[in-house]
């Protein structure tokens, strides 16, 4: 994986953003005050609902929703972030300081403990992280570590990519960047400097393991032990999962709550009992809950909006040479009129986006996009027309959670404006997709949705439209954007640096390699018996604040 | 079965009748017309009031399939969000979907689709079997036993999970445009249903195999091509015909199955299993999304089913 | 009859090897791979596909991986999921709700449909047989899925009567609702078969000799005409309880039943061959020993069939 280049400065920013976003959207009426009952906290067991983790749950190896809840709820890392605003704050650290521009050194707390008894210590970040980087271990989020020193000597690429011949061993299996000073102190040093760092290891990615992982990983599959407020009790593959509060958890965000159990089911039948009061906890509402507004007669007070670090995009695979003319980029996105079908598809729920990123980002201003994502009939199929673009135009995406009917709405709009046929072209499985744009081979639009992994715009930019970035899936370069990215990333203050993102913004507008559409916010809902519902801007119950009436 | 070629009235009528006391029972009926069990089924049918709804049925249906333009003038995949969901009114009998479409055009266009599917898959199904299913019944021996054997493993797996796992196939090649998709579902039907097409014709062929005029034609030295078309197959249609019929309105019946699934006939061949899958999330509030395909499907399967049901009594001796 | 039973068994292993081997080969070479898209967005690292390949033996060629599949299976093992899980586990724990579902259906189907048959069967050309035809007729036309939808929304949603979706451990009475869905087409063949059958034998000669002895009707009904016309109703419901484990999975998926049949769909999709073939392989074993069990019960039920 390219490694993106950070530069010195960011330092001020990751430090003193605070993100003045409500993550967990209005104030839910009727859960004010009251706290929930002490005897049922303890004693009653709530439901939540999931979806089957698609890998063995081990921190550095889940990246989808349905392991990332329970990796959550099992593990606290050096880090987190405040459930309300996103803003990021020590956790298992005590301390995190930067001592040299391209090193942090980091203190733990003392006293943690791991669900089997055995203290947190700084080597089982180290062993963990290690773990994690080494390319034969097969673990997915081994790229987070690839600003680490010497993370080219433990991972190593397969030369030719998905093909036959298997990779090379790496030289060693341990990264050379992190260093154990003592039993709670350790430090990482980057090849470049790299600050954002600090404010990134409340992800997944970067959970310590325990010494029992290594001593018999079968174990730990069957039974994983964390260092979170809960601990993992038993599963029912393809069902549920249940877990209990750790009673020696020693940080801020204990739970009141005592028992809880992930449930496996699809959203229509979650909506079904949470209605019914037999599921306790739903973080997304189907489609057929959203149609004419069902939710809000039938959960009156149960039921919520939240804001969530997510936008929706289409986007152009910019290596395919149909897709080269920016008139025909820009005529597409003139032609979608995103309000007309927030209303009819959305029922309102949605905004129309304006920018390359969204609302409630700190220091981020609408409008970047300009007239290029203003609805414009007459000036898209000018723009059409001088592009000379013959043939018909395809979208493709899955056709589950919802996408088929926006998508077809949003086709039938360019339909309607260009006058050229457009498709959908649905496929069963987003892994079918996903397959074609990693190996660069899509001949189609495709929907592309981004979930921001912590509230900064930066997060929104430089991984997706940055030269190399690490989701920059669509092989989008464009030299003069990537400079003023790396100057907003180094820039002296936070204003000049927001001001710089922004005009990075209408760079990307003007190449328009990915459309902006709208956001992707939360309706979420809960049973009558549960107070002090929010959501966390990670798309999950926050189970630290979460009682039962 | 009877045999066609057995012309009985005609011997009577060269006889002068004077010559002979014939009873009522046996007056000479239409010179020269031999009375088959074809003619005699049809005579029977025409009587038949539920043969003669479905047939009714079926034509409607099936001009409506060959000139959906007659029926109605607007266009089925034409998109206009503004009327989402609006109810039916005049200017749209049955109201608009989810994409501001217009929900009779695209019933009326479905049409065309649905019976294809149903009636080429039909075909597909007879052919295999009936081919497969004659030559083991005629043959016999160790070619009867192989083939049935393939039969039952064919027979074996179970329809709704071949289907989806043939059609993943084909999905996954990426067909597109209607005709390509069409044949696709055309073609998995078929081929998880000719087991049963092969065992009715199989049986029919080896009962028609003992009567006595096969054994004279064999006797006569006929070439078995000559027995297979000339005497085994007259005799062996009428009940692959009955299960014809029968399956055809099964086959439509599975290919809105299949599209409701998600894995049948999609964009742009409209297809009413893809509208009422459509109408899922909307039940509750435009439930005219739902009414109106599911019942132009009811009726249609209802129709093949009729018409399956009067062809097989009128083609049974034994209910005469 | 006891070499007859042999020789069925041995029958039934050819054509056990060729369904699961075309189950085998169908589900494995969908195009594709099966490994996209269980990495998140990102792309998967090479060695966890090295890994996966291995467990798979996705290196072989498909006959190679077809032996070595079915010779784990033969000792009980069905192998593992991609996210790791035990594929035996997982039938196990779905199996049962599939089978309580399973024969729902058919005791529903088997009840209405043979007495609305020996009922129209016995009176003849009326009112009452009327009613049945057109109704089975109907239950024939409509696709299990308009009906299943329909009860669904009208008596889980609109009127409240029952839970729209069935729970997670699928008792007994949950499922007699989708079980009546799942059997109402074959309980319209069932009361149409019965009815000929009946209706067939009513003239027969042992009928009106055990009427000529003055027998009471419920006796002649129930012990000579019900076991003589059992036959092809039988063979019916035989091969339907074989064909209802596989083809109960539209009405799974609308009642939200966790059965084998939501299991297998989620498994095509996902490409999860391991999940696919093993469900499968199980379901055509039950296919075929109950149509043997069908095949024998013809011998018990009528002394001129003699098996040798």
């Amino acid at each position: 994986m390219r490694k993106p280049r950070w530069l010195a400065a960011v330092v001020p920013l990751s430090v003193a953003l605070v993100i003045t976003s409500c993550g967990g959207g209005e104030d839910d009426a009727g859960d004010e005050g009251g706290g929930g009952d002490p005897q049922k906290n303890e004693n009653t067991e709530i439901s939540i609902f999931g979806t089957e983790p698609e890998r063995p749950l081990v921190p550095g190896d889940t990246s989808e929703t349905g392991g990332g809840k329970v990796i959550d709820a099992l593990f606290t890392g050096l880090m987190d972030y405040d459930p309300v605003t996103g803003e990021p704050r020590l956790a298992n650290a005590e301390s995190f300081e930067l001592t040299a521009p391209d090193e942090y050194t980091v203190k733990l707390k003392e006293g943690w403990k791991f669900h089997d008894g055995t203290p947190v210590l700084a080597k089982n970040y180290v062993d963990a992280w290690n773990y994690t980087a080494y390319s034969p271990n097969g673990q997915q989020h081994a790229s987070f570590f690839a600003q680490v020193e010497g993370f080219d000597q433990v991972n190593l690429e397969d030369p030719d990519g998905d093909g036959p011949k298997t990779s090379p061993k790496p030289p060693t299996d341990k990264l050379s960047g992190l260093t154990v000073v003592d039993d709670h102190t350790f430090t990482i040093k980057f090849s470049q400097p790299h600050a954002v760092f600090k404010t990134k290891t409340g992800y997944s990615a970067y959970m310590p393991l325990p010494d029992a992982f290594f001593d018999n990983k079968e174990a730990f599959l069957d039974k994983p032990v964390g260092n979170g407020g809960w601990e993992f009790v038993a599963r029912v593959p393809g069902q549920e999962l249940q877990i209990k509060r750790y009673e020696d958890y020693q940080g801020d965000d204990k739970p009141k709550i005592a028992k809880v159990k992930f449930r496996f089911m699809d959203a229509d039948a979650g909506y079904v009992e949470v209605k019914g009061n037999q599921l306790d906890f739903l973080d997304t509402l189907p489609p057929s809950a959203i149609a004419g507004n069902v939710w809000q007669s039938d959960l009156p007070d149960r039921a919520d909006v939240a804001e969530v670090l997510a936008i929706q995009v289409i986007s152009f695979p910019m290596y395919d040479k149909k897709y080269q003319n920016p008139d025909f980029r820009h005529a597409i996105s003139m032609a979608i009129n995103r309000q007309e079908v927030v209303d009819t598809i959305f029922e309102g729920t949605r905004k129309p986006a304006t920018g390359y990123g969204i609302d409630k980002l700190p220091g981020w201003e609408p409008g970047a996009c300009g007239d290029y994502c203003e609805y414009n009939p007459d000036e898209a199929k000018k723009l059409f027309e001088e592009s000379g673009w013959t043939g018909p135009i395809e979208i493709t995406s899955n056709a589950d959670g919802g996408h088929k009917e926006w998508v077809e709405a949003v086709c039938g709009q360019i339909q309607n404006t260009l006058g050229a046929e457009c498709t959908f072209v649905p496929v069963q499985e987003f892994s079918e997709i996903r397959e074609a744009i990693n190996a660069r081979e899509m001949t189609q639009i495709y929907r592309a949705g981004w979930l921001a992994d912590y509230a900064l715009v930066e997060n929104f930019l430089n991984p997706i439209y940055r030269t190399g970035g690490s989701s920059n899936d669509n092989g989008y370069s464009n030299p003069e954007v990537d400079a003023k990215l790396a100057a907003a990333d180094s820039a002296p203050s936070e204003e000049e640096a927001f001001a710089l993102y922004h005009e990075a913004e209408e760079m990307i507008a003007e190449d328009m390699p990915a459309i902006p559409l709208w956001n992707n916010p939360s309706i979420y809902a809960w049973s009558e018996r549960l107070v002090n519902v929010r959501m966390t801007p990670k798309r999950e119950l926050d189970l630290s604040s979460v009682e039962i009436k | 079965m009877t045999d066609p070629t057995a012309a009985a009235t005609g011997v009577t009528a060269a006889q002068p009748s004077e010559s002979y006391v014939v009873g009522a029972e046996h007056a000479p009926g239409k010179p020269g017309k031999p009375r088959s069990l074809w003619s005699d089924a049809w005579r029977d049918l025409r009587r038949r009031p539920l043969f003669i709804i479905a047939g009714a049925v079926i034509t409607l249906l099936v001009v409506i399939a060959l000139f959906p333009g007659l029926f109605t003038s607007a266009d089925p995949n034409l998109k206009n969000l503004a009327l989402s969901r609006d109810a039916p009114s005049a200017d749209a009998w049955f109201g608009y979907d989810l994409q501001g479409r217009d929900i009779y055009a695209r019933v009326i266009y479905g049409t065309r689709w649905s019976l294809l599917v149903g009636v080429a898959a039909a075909l597909l199904t007879v052919l295999i079997g009936g081919v497969l299913g004659i030559v083991a019944g005629f043959n016999g021996g160790w070619l009867d036993g192989l083939l049935s054997r393939i039969g039952e493993v064919f027979f074996g797996l179970p329809f709704v999970l071949g289907a989806i796992v043939i059609l993943s196939m084909f999905r996954n090649a990426g067909v597109r445009g209607a005709l390509p998709i069409v044949g696709v579902v055309v073609v998995s039907l078929g081929v998880l249903s000719w087991p049963v097409a092969m065992r009715i014709m199989r049986s029919a062929a080896i009962a028609a195999k003992q009567q006595d005029y096969v054994k004279a034609a064999r006797a006569l030295g006929a070439r078995p091509s000559r027995i297979v078309f000339k005497h085994l197959l007259p005799n062996c249609l009428a009940p692959v015909l009955v299960y014809a019929t029968i399956a055809l309105g099964a086959f439509v019946g599975a290919e809105a199955t299949l599209s409701f699934l998600g894995i049948g006939l999609r964009d742009p061949a409209v297809s009413w299993g893809v509208m009422i899958s459509d109408s899922r999330n909307f039940v509750r509030v435009a439930p005219h999304m739902l009414l109106f395909p599911a019942g132009f499907l009811t009726a249609t399967v209802l129709a093949f089913v009729m018409l399956g049901d009067a062809v097989r009594e009128a083609l049974d001796p034994k209910l005469r | 009859m006891r070499r007859y039973v042999l020789r069925r068994l041995l029958q039934l292993i050819p054509v056990f090897i060729g369904t699961t081997f075309l189950i085998y080969l169908m589900v494995w070479s969908i195009p594709g791979n099966p490994f996209a898209g269980m990495c998140g967005e990102r792309p998967c690292p090479d060695a966890f596909i090295a890994t996966m390949t291995d467990k798979y033996n996705l290196d072989d060629s498909i006959f190679v991986q077809y032996f070595k599949y079915m010779g784990a299976l033969l000792s009980g093992d069905f192998g593992e999921t991609f996210s790791g899980l035990d594929v035996g586990e997982l039938i196990a724990l779905r199996y049962p709700v599939s089978v309580r579902l399973a024969i729902v259906a058919v005791t529903i189907e088997a009840v209405i449909g043979i007495t609305a048959g020996i009922l129209t069967g016995l009176r003849g050309r009326g009112f009452l047989d009327n009613v049945v035809l057109v109704s089975t007729l109907f239950l024939i036309a409509i696709p299990t899925f308009v009906t299943g939808f329909v009860i669904q929304i009208l008596l889980g949603i609109q009127w409240e009567i029952m839970t729209p979706t069935v729970s997670s451990e699928g008792n007994w009475s949950e499922l007699i609702i989708p079980g009546f869905v799942l059997g109402s087409l074959s309980m319209a063949y069932v009361s149409r078969l019965t009815r000929t059958s009946i209706a067939e034998n009513k003239r027969s000669d042992f009928i009106r000799t055990a009427n000529a002895k003055g027998l009471p009707q419920r006796r002649v009904v129930l012990v000579h005409m019900l076991r003589n016309s059992a036959i092809p109703v039988l063979t019916f419901l035989g091969t339907d309880i074989g064909g209802l484990m596989g083809g109960a999975i539209v009405t799974e998926g609308i009642f939200g039943i966790n059965g084998i049949g939501a299991l297998v769909y989620d498994g095509i999709l996902s490409k999860e061959g391991v999940v696919v073939t093993g469900v499968v392989v199980l379901l055509v074993i039950v296919f075929l020993l109950v149509n043997l069990i069908v095949d024998l019960l013809y011998a018990v039920l009528d002394p001129r069939i003699r098996y040798d």
